[in-house]
């Protein structure tokens, strides 16, 4: 075929405090509503626990102290987000999630430099789309998965 | 031919037939008589060969061949075992597993094994070039052995007289090419051969073993001819799918000297022939006899996994029939707890393993690790039939494997100290598994040194885990138990055995971490005793339900000594730690609200609910709000995002669906 076909990616957007933020689909198991969560003692912060996740026991991550925000109670819109990553089911805790959007690859746009925010590198990329602003998050960084296996290689 | 469905079955029964090989040859290296021992190895090299063979695995089928060789030479008494050869033919079989281990990863199961092969052959050659020296003398072809064939008196007679008229006698090996197909019609095609040019004398085997396809891809011949070797040769070479022929001279008083030399080569085929068929009926009996079955292993995890659902939701029925109170469903509710408690059973016990699939490997590596030391040991194996989980079999192979190379490394001395101590010169290291109630019990033992007291609690001050203070007042088995701490080795020297950084520190975490424990019993000059406890199980066990505040932990059963209601005046303080008299015994006390930081949400009471846990002889009293009640539960882990958590360590899901975290008691005794 001669003419170059666009390619577009799936994500699922959320919310997060009035942003937009998205994973790519083939990342994301499914979306549960907010259930009970059993707190697990001495660990980070952003981990609020662990749930049922039929069968499996999948750790859950409010993703909002991840990217420190402040956290709100959960309300009726609160969505759990469970991920795949690396043979691991992970849960994310976000305002809301309803929207699966495709985005052409080539709007996808670096971070913005900012200055001071060295910390922040689980930003993938932002998107213009209309006029909402889409942020791409790499999932690995968010949950410090490169600090687990660094941690593992270190120990092995 | 399509070989992939086979590939499984090909795997499982080349390491049963390879252990096989490693469990006779030691038997063998002790007794190198008996030549019963040299069948059983002949027939596993045998078959694994055949096997190799079928699916294609070259390198695999040339060395099991070549190991053949030399094994039928031991059987034949043509080659002397010596631990020489033992050592080329064990290398072989190393050789052969590591092969069979690449393939089962999905390998090529390549290897270069043509300097082994090599080897062999030396070994092969080295006897059989001695005995048919003679006859050899010009030839330079390989496996010039004419021994193979046993002549009786009237065949000697034709020789001879062939011989006086002028005629030759010829010996011939022929070789078919390993993809030969059809072996009988080749056979045929090369005698029609023989018989156009000459006459055949004799072949091995004979005629109808050789029809039959009894062989495996040479067959031997002695024939009269007028013609000359190298037309003979040519003409069998023109039969399609003939590998090698090799052709010499046949001499009549060559051959009756070699018999002379080595007259048991006559007696041999008979009972030799004998044995094949006892063999052959006690294998029949055998399979008559074996009921089982073999099931794949994930088949049995998936029926576990699925096992394990089904408890879950049997705790959720029998909480909702407390709640109900409706005397039918309560019980229906109790039969099918008691059901599925039989079950329970049932699937715990299909997936128990003999402990020998561990064990069996240490004769190899005691052999190996004694050679290397220049120690003489004498391995005792005890209970090997002893039955486990298989998850407790995956994880128990690694901490024994570091005991028994600590026991030779720095428990049994060497030849000489022994005995100039006046010990037999070969020590004895004995592994003993046994079960005692809901647990299995594995003891290491050795006849060495024993360990040094003073030597332990002085390294054990300098390196800061003790005080003078403490070493004075600890018991014989709690410095014992210090060469187990992390920042404890004993070695004086670095080994390759078992200095290599890693401690027995390891190995107790290991064991800990399965939910056993392990002590250590010694007697300096007489020897020391490694003893693990382990639980039969890893998948469900028996937990107490406690509440911290609103939060439900789950405390393994075997863990616990006993659980009491204390009045908030009976506690005491000592150096800051809340401690409690508790049978006469001081036991601390540790909060789980605040190690685990629980919520306070309930105001406090003037009672404290304790549980009371063991370690070893060590005890500690847990402080929680309420026990909820025993229960069994499926472990469940907590996956690898949330790794090392301080005295957790596991989860389950609890009846109403809800994920409990379970207590690692061992981590809160201090």
């Amino acid at each position: 075929m001669a003419e170059e076909i666009v390619q577009d990616v799936k994500v699922i957007v959320f919310q997060l405090k009035n942003e937009e933020y998205a994973v790519p689909v083939t990342q994301v198991g499914s979306i549960e509503k907010m259930e009970h969560i059993t707190r697990v003692p001495n660990t980070e912060n952003f981990i609020k626990g662990v749930i049922n996740m039929r069968g499996i026991v999948t750790p859950i991550v409010d993703l909002r102290s991840r990217l420190g925000l402040e956290e709100t109670p959960a309300d009726e819109n609160t969505r759990i987000i469970i991920v795949d990553l690396a043979d691991t089911s992970i849960g994310l805790i976000v305002d809301a999630a309803n929207d699966v959007v495709d985005i052409p690859v080539d709007k996808i746009e670096e971070a913005p430099q900012v200055i001071g925010a060295i910390d922040i590198d689980y930003i993938d990329g932002v998107v213009k789309l209309d006029d909402r602003l889409i942020i791409l998050l790499d999932l690995r960084k968010v949950l410090k998965f490169h600090e687990i296996e660094q941690i593992k290689s270190i120990e092995n | 031919m399509e070989t992939d469905q086979y590939l499984d079955v090909f795997i499982e029964e080349s390491k049963e037939h390879l252990q096989a090989l490693n469990q006779h040859l030691l038997e063998l290296e002790k007794q190198p008589e008996d030549l019963s021992l040299v069948n059983e190895i002949f027939r596993s090299a045998h078959t694994l060969k055949g096997m190799s063979a079928t699916m294609g695995y070259q390198d695999l089928a040339n060395l099991t061949h070549q190991m053949e060789n030399v094994l039928d030479g031991i059987r034949n008494h043509q080659i002397k075992i010596n631990p020489d050869i033992l050592d080329v033919v064990f290398e072989a079989v190393d050789s052969l597993e590591e092969m069979v281990l690449d393939i089962e990863s999905s390998g090529t199961g390549k290897k270069e094994v043509s300097e082994l092969v090599r080897q062999l052959e030396a070994i092969e050659a080295g006897e059989a070039v001695l005995q048919t020296a003679a006859a050899v003398a010009e030839e330079t072809e390989t496996n010039n052995d004419t021994s193979g064939i046993a002549l009786d008196e009237f065949e000697l007679a034709v020789l001879r007289e062939s011989e006086e008229k002028g005629y030759q006698n010829f010996y011939a090996k022929v070789t078919l090419r390993e993809d030969c197909m059809l072996k009988a019609a080749r056979v045929y095609m090369v005698f029609e051969v023989l018989e156009s040019l000459g006459e055949i004398v004799k072949s091995n085997p004979d005629v109808s073993q050789l029809e039959d396809e009894a062989f495996d891809l040479s067959f031997e011949v002695l024939f009269v001819t007028q013609q000359s070797m190298d037309l003979i040769k040519e003409k069998i070479l023109r039969v399609s799918e003939i590998d090698t022929v090799s052709i010499q001279d046949f001499f009549v008083d060559t051959y009756k000297e070699v018999q002379d030399t080595a007259p048991e080569t006559k007696e041999t085929p008979v009972p030799e022939n004998e044995e094949k068929q006892q063999e052959t009926t006690g294998e029949k009996k055998a399979q008559h006899n074996n009921k089982t079955i073999r099931v794949n292993i994930e088949r049995l995890d998936i029926l576990m996994n699925l096992f394990e659902e089904l408890v879950i939701d049997r705790g959720r029925l029998e909480q909702i029939a407390e709640d109900v109170k409706h005397p039918e469903l309560n019980e229906t509710v109790e039969r099918m707890a008691r059901i599925s408690g039989d079950l329970q059973s049932i699937v715990l016990t299909m997936r128990m393993v003999s402990i020998d699939q561990v064990f069996n490997r240490f004769p190899r590596m005691v052999r190996q690790l004694a050679k290397d030391l220049n120690k003489k040991i004498d391995l005792q194996i005890e209970g090997a039939e002893t039955e486990l989980d298989r998850t407790v079999i995956d994880e128990i192979g690694d901490p024994l494997v570091h005991l028994i190379r600590n026991s030779l490394d720095h428990g049994v001395e060497t030849p000489e100290v022994r005995r100039k101590l006046g010990k037999p010169e070969t020590g004895t290291i004995k592994l003993k598994a046994y079960h005692s109630g809901n647990h299995v019990f594995i003891n290491i033992s050795d006849d060495g040194a024993g360990i040094n007291r003073k030597k332990v609690t002085e390294k054990a001050i300098n390196n800061g885990l003790i005080t003078k203070e403490q070493a004075s007042i600890m018991t014989d088995n709690q410095v014992f138990g210090l060469i187990m701490e992390s920042g404890f080795s004993t070695a004086d020297t670095i080994s390759d055995i078992s200095g290599r950084g890693v401690g027995l520190d390891v190995v107790r975490n290991t064991i800990e971490s399965l939910g056993g424990a392990i002590t250590i019993d010694s007697e300096e000059g007489k020897g020391s005793t490694f003893s693990i406890e382990l639980p039969l199980t890893l998948s469900i066990i028996s937990v107490l339900l406690v509440e911290i505040q609103q939060e439900k932990y789950a405390v393994p059963l075997s863990s616990i000594i006993e659980t009491a209601i204390i009045s908030k005046s009976d506690v005491m303080h000592v150096h800051n730690q809340a401690v409690i008299d508790f049978r006469g015994r001081v036991v601390p006390l540790v909060s789980l609200k605040d190690v685990f930081q629980v919520p306070e949400v309930n105001e406090e009471t003037d009672h404290y609910s304790v549980v009371i846990i063991k370690k070893g002889d060590k005890s500690a009293g847990l402080i929680v709000d309420g026990f909820i009640g025993q229960q069994e539960i499926v472990l469940k882990s907590l996956g690898n995002y949330l790794t090392d958590i301080f005295a957790i360590s596991g989860a389950t899901i609890l009846g109403d669906g809800q994920v409990a975290l379970i207590i690692d008691s061992n981590a809160l005794i201090k």
